[in-house]
């Protein structure tokens, strides 16, 4: 009886791995097989027209870490990120709120806050790039009309970044909605009914019943949010190519910069793995904290 | 059945046969286009023109975006074991081109052709001089081009200037400037954006230096960017935005430039020669085109795209490759090729030809580019070509925006640059 247990327990198992096997050769092929081979060649002189990769150790890191230029883009990349991922979620959060009812035209409602999240980040650029346009851009016009000075936002260092990411906070609050939405449906109508029944109103209820119930939804958002914003370099070569003196280069459009137009292989993959370092550290708080308090049924 | 299987073989063997004498070679061109036009659709033309006239060869051209976006096509289709079997890019990629071995030198082809040498002594030597790495021949010109001003007569004779004398020296460029500026115009406009600002700066650098020697040594491995006169040359850049305010503030993109000028918003420009089609057919003013103004003396950089031949094709590749840019370059189309977009004309014979005398006597804006080649060097040319560039350009852009100083912008410049040249010494 024992044994044909086991029999059975291993034909699920083997069942189990060829259902998997699929996805873990796409995953092999589309991400171990590239940060594997990042890893090894960022530790290579690597430059096109080069016969084979040199080792050279570490070499491509303390050249990073003693150039100017990769500390300021870190503080983009950086600056970016917390431009963004609060700014995003609030206003998320807040749609999220907005739209959590029914009603006849909800679902147009809903569409349209979602709508530019689904627009390539391209199309953005290319359209916003009429409202930031020196002088003959929208806002320029706007501010011009009401006898102010034009700003040019792209061309001026201070205010490159910040213009690019009201950009991206209007495409990514729709998205981060629809996250929070469904998060919000979740949370059990009997504990809000409950927290009513006991006179809790308004703020109260949000403050200490919903919020917290979210609380897993809001990690996972933040994680979410957090990754999304270092994946970005489409909008920063349509707008800027990194303008005014690498003021709006961001961390993966540098990776860009360094592997196709220096074509200098050894210093993107290096690059390619300090933005894996990242996005790891900002993963593992999720990960840690999947069976802890956070996590609720 | 063994009947059947050997019909259907010798059908095969017929139908393999007969592809095999059809089917032409085929070759893949990528080229950029950089200027407003209809550049993409004549380069079709043309290669059509090719396979009518050479049926045992078929080119097909592949328009790649601008200059950076086909570099990076051809870097990765050769990564990807697909390349091209020739392209054109900049003359200023030719030391990255050989360096990196994307591009094969054309000496052997060159040698082996009875017109080679007559193919390359007819080429203006202003343009030959940007086809060699160590005395070999990487690239052959193609669509050349020089930089100009444009200016808007209109606008002069409104505020009293003389419409058929523009400016000559950088005084009068502030003084016309001056004059030419009121609440809806500025006087002078340079694009500042990377990619441009070190195109136009090689001309100011020309204009202003005291030895002939502009931006770098013509072996494309020691740069010059310090000097006193290139920071000269920077400042009077920051003068014409800051001090006499004749030129926009912050950076004017490249292709918004016509855009402004053709608009009236600005009344005298630096660009492109290749954008004088452009600017002709859609120009509502009356407008001239003159030398850039001198510093101490007269200078222009030279620019533009010339063909290469990707690196280690089959032999007959490589023939055929050639044959196509013979084609491309010959008198005849050479001279049509810069009236249909502006780009100078690159052999002495184009010179000669009616098509093109007739065109000059109908349009002499058209000669000003060719006139002002004997005082045009090539553009900022070394290793590592699109690296040297973006340093240039990132610290002009701090002068700019006024994070630097013009000295301290061309000092970082300078040491930049030579920590990218040290693997070459």
């Amino acid at each position: 009886m024992k044994q044909k247990m086991t029999k059975r327990a291993r034909r699920e198992t083997a069942i189990g791995w060829a259902l998997l096997l699929p996805a873990l050769l796409f995953m092999c092929v589309f991400t171990v097989y590239p940060v594997v081979r990042s890893i090894v060649l960022s530790l290579m002189k690597y430059k096109m027209g080069m016969d084979a990769p040199e080792f050279i150790g570490f070499a491509n890191f303390t050249r990073l870490f003693g150039s100017s230029t990769f500390w300021k883009v870190m503080r983009n990349t950086v600056s970016f990120a917390l431009m963004t991922v609060i700014p995003s979620m609030v206003i998320g959060l807040v749609l999220a709120m907005l739209v959590n009812r029914k009603g006849r035209h909800i679902g147009f409602i809903r569409t349209a806050y979602f709508y530019p999240s689904v627009m390539p980040m391209i199309a953005i650029a290319s359209v916003w790039m009429f409202i930031y346009m020196a002088k003959n851009g929208l806002l320029d016009q706007m501010l011009m009309s009401l006898g102010l000075a034009p700003m040019d936002v792209l061309s001026n260092k201070a205010t490159v970044l910040p213009a690019m990411a009201v950009m991206y906070v209007w495409r990514e609050s729709g998205y981060l909605m629809v996250f929070f939405l469904s998060g919000l449906q979740s949370i059990n109508s009997d504990v809000l009914e409950a927290a009513a029944i006991d006179g809790a109103t308004g703020w109260k209820t949000f403050r200490h019943i919903t919020l917290p119930l979210l609380a897993p939804t809001t990690l996972f958002i933040s994680t979410i949010a957090f990754t999304n914003c270092f994946k970005l370099a489409d909008h920063v070569i349509i707008m800027t190519e990194g303008a005014p003196n690498n003021a709006s280069t961001l961390l993966l459009y540098y990776i860009y910069q360094q592997g196709f137009t220096n074509m200098n292989y050894g210093v993107s993959s290096a690059l390619t793995v300090i933005m894996l370092v990242i996005l790891l550290i900002v993963s593992v708080p999720r990960f840690f904290s999947q069976d802890r308090k956070i996590h609720y049924a | 059945m063994k009947k059947l299987v050997g019909t259907l073989l010798a059908l095969v063997m017929v139908l393999s046969l007969m592809t095999a004498v059809a089917e032409p070679l085929q070759l893949t061109m990528y080229f950029p286009v950089n200027v407003g036009g209809s550049a993409a659709a004549l380069i079709d033309a043309m290669t059509q023109d090719f396979n009518a006239e050479n049926p045992d060869i078929h080119v097909d051209a592949v328009y790649t975006g601008n200059y950076d976006d086909t570099v990076t096509a051809i870097q990765s289709a050769i990564q990807g074991g697909n390349a091209p079997d020739l392209f054109v890019s900049l003359a200023t990629q030719r030391f990255t081109m050989a360096d990196t071995k994307m591009a094969m030198p054309l000496d052997d082809l060159i040698a082996a052709d009875p017109e080679g040498q007559t193919f390359i002594d007819d080429f203006i030597d202003g343009f030959m001089l940007d086809s060699y790495v160590d005395g070999s021949i990487y690239s052959i010109p193609f669509q050349r081009s020089t930089m100009v001003m444009y200016y808007n007569k209109d606008a002069f004779r409104e505020v009293g200037l003389d419409p058929d004398a523009p400016p000559t020296t950088w005084d009068e460029l502030v003084e016309y400037g001056l004059k030419l500026t009121n609440e809806n115009r500025k006087g002078v406009g340079l694009a500042l954006n990377s990619g441009s600002a070190q195109w136009a700066f090689t001309g100011f650098s020309l204009q202003n230096c005291t030895n002939g020697v502009g931006l770098m040594s013509a072996d494309g491995k020691q740069i010059y960017f310090n000097t006193p006169e290139n920071v000269e040359a920077l400042q009077f850049w920051l003068d014409l935005q800051n001090k006499y305010e004749i030129m926009n503030k912050g950076i004017v993109q490249w292709t918004d430039l016509p855009t402004q000028f053709l608009a009236g918003e600005v009344a005298m420009i630096y660009h492109t020669t290749g954008n004088l089609t452009n600017i002709k057919n859609n120009a509502t003013f009356d407008f001239g085109v003159c030398f850039l103004p001198a510093g101490r003396q007269w200078g222009a950089p030279t620019g533009g795209g010339n063909f290469y031949i990707t690196n280690g094709i089959s032999e007959e590749r490589q023939q055929a490759a050639w044959k196509f840019i013979k084609f491309c370059c010959s008198t005849e189309r050479a001279a049509q090729w810069s009236i249909d977009t502006g780009y100078v004309a690159t052999r002495e014979s184009c010179y000669e030809t009616e098509l093109l005398k007739n065109y000059y006597a109908s349009f002499p804006q058209a000669l000003v580019a060719y006139e002002q080649l004997q005082y045009a060097q090539p553009e900022l040319t070394t290793y590592s070509a699109a690296e040297m560039w973006r340093i240039l350009n990132d610290n002009i852009q701090a002068a700019v925006t006024g994070e630097m100083t013009a000295e301290e912008a061309l000092e970082a410049a300078q040491e930049q640059g030579e920590e990218l040249l040290a693997d070459y010494q």
